[in-house]
């Protein structure tokens, strides 16, 4: 059977599956449809929020990404993982044990304000919509590459299966998708990475075999040779002050991301929310621990395929001449000698190579079975049909509750609350399909925003909101002003090539610190302006030190007689 | 609840805070040490140190440290339950047919 057929009926099946669980997953009331009735196991939790984590970015770019950088793709791996250590230790179990619904919820209850509330759910709404974008943009690439479908028709297919089980499911669907999708995505990714380990070092387990074997040590002496970076050693790409502030803004924004901190809402406990963070980092470190494994086989492997290989041969491999055909890979002769040549100088450099293939073409470099690179699209779109719902689900509750309920009709029915949230996210399901179809020329600059205003705003907020009784309004609505402004107005100065089209950045970088680690000094700044101002104002209620007394606390068995 | 009673139940619930708060403490900076310090601020030292097939410096950055973020929140998890216990702490949950949260 060839790639395409066996692609094709993956898809359909997985698909089947994802709309049958949305069908059965029916939202009944709002708990079910905003928090799955906080109903879900912390393994299932798990799962699920490592399948919302990772986006169609970390499934198809990242190893690719970390490839190209070498040692400095760390800001991506720490970055991204020990955010969960901030959330297990920080914020999940309290944030359970307040036990609402969405993360302005808790800042507007804790900061006894409907002005901060706002603020939380815009913020909410602008990081979930840059995101998602990109994710409904994924699910076309993947459709136009292994299927040659449109990528408008590839997009429009996307949306209406998520459309389906995050209207109809809502959060309960959306929960048990994504434990599906976890599995599809994490088994794309390991057959491919086990095969390639095999093959280079004889080791199937990626980890030990990067470890144990000499290939890195190869990859960085063969790059040292062909004038490239030396891939082990760190600051080759980006300055320590930046590799620094980057892993720090990511690793903060993380703990801050609304459609992440959501999910801990939904399992039954506040010790299942403490071993659901567990679950999800196990489930996300057997990823990112991998990645790099697949970066430096893929690498050393794609190198070896081209250097000093004759022309004609090379394009005679059936995948040499398809990911050509789809300007992802380039081969040209151009000092005419028959032969390639890689170096680090763009006039006679004769490869070029785009980092998504790194992922995407392994299973075809290592020939595999076509059933492995039908799993990988399956896999692809898994990642990225599992985070938009999720940032969906987190944009939609923003306006339906956080706006509509809480602040517009606090006397709504439930039946009312319901069919505003599924109308909510029917209508953010479009907009980010429409964004997907025509995405907005600086969306990979975006993202900056996301992870940056994240750390700037919303973890400090949350944080000193459980961690600092005498926290009061004044305090946290300065921080986060000082926080957004700042991190907002610095990143637009220093994107401003990509954002209004001017011939340099204004702005190059705030201390050394370039755009993507700029939210760790909104961060500080959100901290200090927040500590002062609460110091110098009225103390908060007695009802809100209460409540974070009790946030912090369990009921203790021979206290109240609760 | 009488006054005193109010009073003692807050001291117990100071010291769980308390210990919790310092279970914390420490785990935080473990992390910091690993990631900001391991893998960035020596990571220029550590580069020169051989760990099998790796640069010390460059197994942290890219493998180590993700294991000891997994290691950090399972024994938080751990410690914590062990904590609960300790202090009699009642477990919240739901229940499905009043869609409630009671205490057990």
């Amino acid at each position: 059977m060839s790639v395409e057929t066996l692609t094709l009926i993956l898809v359909v099946l997985t698909f089947g599956i994802y709309i049958y669980i949305g069908w059965w997953a029916k939202a009944k009331d709002t708990s079910s449809f905003f928090v799955a009735g906080k109903g879900i196991p912390a393994v299932a939790n798990g799962a699920a929020i490592a399948a919302d984590w990772m986006s169609a970015a970390s499934f198809i770019s990242m190893a690719g990404l970390i490839a190209f950088m070498g040692y400095d793709g760390t800001i991506y791996l720490m970055g991204w993982t020990g955010g969960y250590v901030l959330l297990a230790l920080l914020l999940a179990p309290y944030l359970r044990k307040f036990g609402r619904y969405t993360v302005p919820d808790f800042v507007g209850d804790r900061y006894y304000s409907n002005g901060v509330r706002a603020v939380a759910a815009i913020a909410t709404i602008f990081i979930s919509l840059t995101y998602v974008a990109g994710q409904m943009r994924g699910v076309g690439i993947v459709f136009s590459r292994y299927l040659q479908v449109d990528i408008v028709v590839g997009v429009l297919i996307g949306m209406a299966i998520v459309a389906f089980f995050a209207v109809l499911g809502g959060m309960k669907g959306i929960t048990w998708t994504q434990v599906i999708q976890y599995f599809v995505l994490i088994i794309a990714y390991l057959i491919p990475a086990v095969a390639i380990a095999l093959k280079l070092t004889g080791n199937p387990i990626p980890q030990l075999a990067l470890t144990f074997s000499d290939i890195a040590q190869r990859l960085s002496t063969l790059q040292v040779e062909l004038g490239l970076k030396e891939y082990l050693a760190p600051f080759q790409e980006l300055s320590a002050i930046n590799v620094f502030a980057v892993t720090l803004a990511l690793m903060v924004g993380t703990a801050g991301l609304p459609h992440v901190i959501t999910r801990f809402y939904t399992v039954k406990s506040v010790r299942a929310a403490r071993w659901s963070a567990l679950w999800a980092i196990v489930f996300i470190g057997l990823l990112y621990t991998t990645a790099p494994a697949i970066g430096v086989f893929a690498k050393y492997n794609l190198i070896n395929s081209f250097q000093n290989q004759s022309l004609d041969q090379v394009r005679q491999e059936a995948w040499v001449s398809k990911w050509e055909s789809t300007g992802l890979l380039k081969l040209e002769d151009k000092n005419n000698d028959g032969v390639l040549q890689l170096t680090s100088d763009n006039n006679t450099n004769e490869v070029t190579i785009d980092k998504d293939i790194i992922v995407l073409a392994t299973p075809e470099v290592a020939q595999l079975s076509p059933f492995i690179i039908a799993l990988v699209a399956a896999g692809g779109l898994a990642a990225a049909l599992s985070t938009a719902s999720g940032l969906l689900l987190a944009m939609s509750s923003a306006v339906s509750h956080d706006f509509y309920y809480r602040i517009l009709r606090p006397d709504a029915t439930e039946q009312q609350r319901l069919r505003v949230s599924r109308i909510m996210i029917f209508l953010s399901v479009l907009v980010a399909g429409y964004f997907g179809i025509y995405p907005p020329g600086f969306v990979g600059e975006v993202v900056a925003f996301a992870f940056g205003l994240a750390a700037a705003s919303l973890f400090p907020a949350i944080f000193l909101g459980i961690f600092d009784q005498r926290m009061n309004r004044e305090g946290a609505v300065a921080g986060i002003l000082t926080g957004l402004i700042f991190t907002f107005v610095m990143i637009l100065l220093m994107r401003s090539q990509q954002i209004f089209g001017t011939e340099q950045p204004i702005l190059s970088s705030f201390l050394g610190i370039n755009a993507q680690g700029i939210g760790v000094v909104g961060m500080v700044l959100n901290f200090v302006v927040a500590y002062f101002v609460s110091r110098a104002t009225a103390a908060p209620p007695a009802e809100i030190q209460r409540m974070v007394e009790d946030i912090r606390t369990p009921d203790l068995a021979d206290g109240q007689a609760s | 609840m009488d006054d005193h009673a109010k009073r003692e139940l807050s001291e117990k619930q100071k010291a769980y805070w308390a210990k919790n708060t310092r279970l914390i403490r420490t785990l935080l900076i473990i992390w910091a040490l690993v990631s900001y310090g391991a893998a960035i601020v020596l990571a220029v030292p550590l580069h020169n140190i051989q760990f099998f097939g790796l640069p010390l410096a460059f197994w942290f950055a890219q493998q180590g440290s993700i294991l000891v973020f997994i290691g950090l929140i399972w024994y938080y998890a751990k410690r914590l339950d062990a904590l609960d216990q300790e202090f009699g702490a009642r477990e919240v949950i739901l229940t499905k047919d009043t869609g409630k949260e009671v205490s057990h």
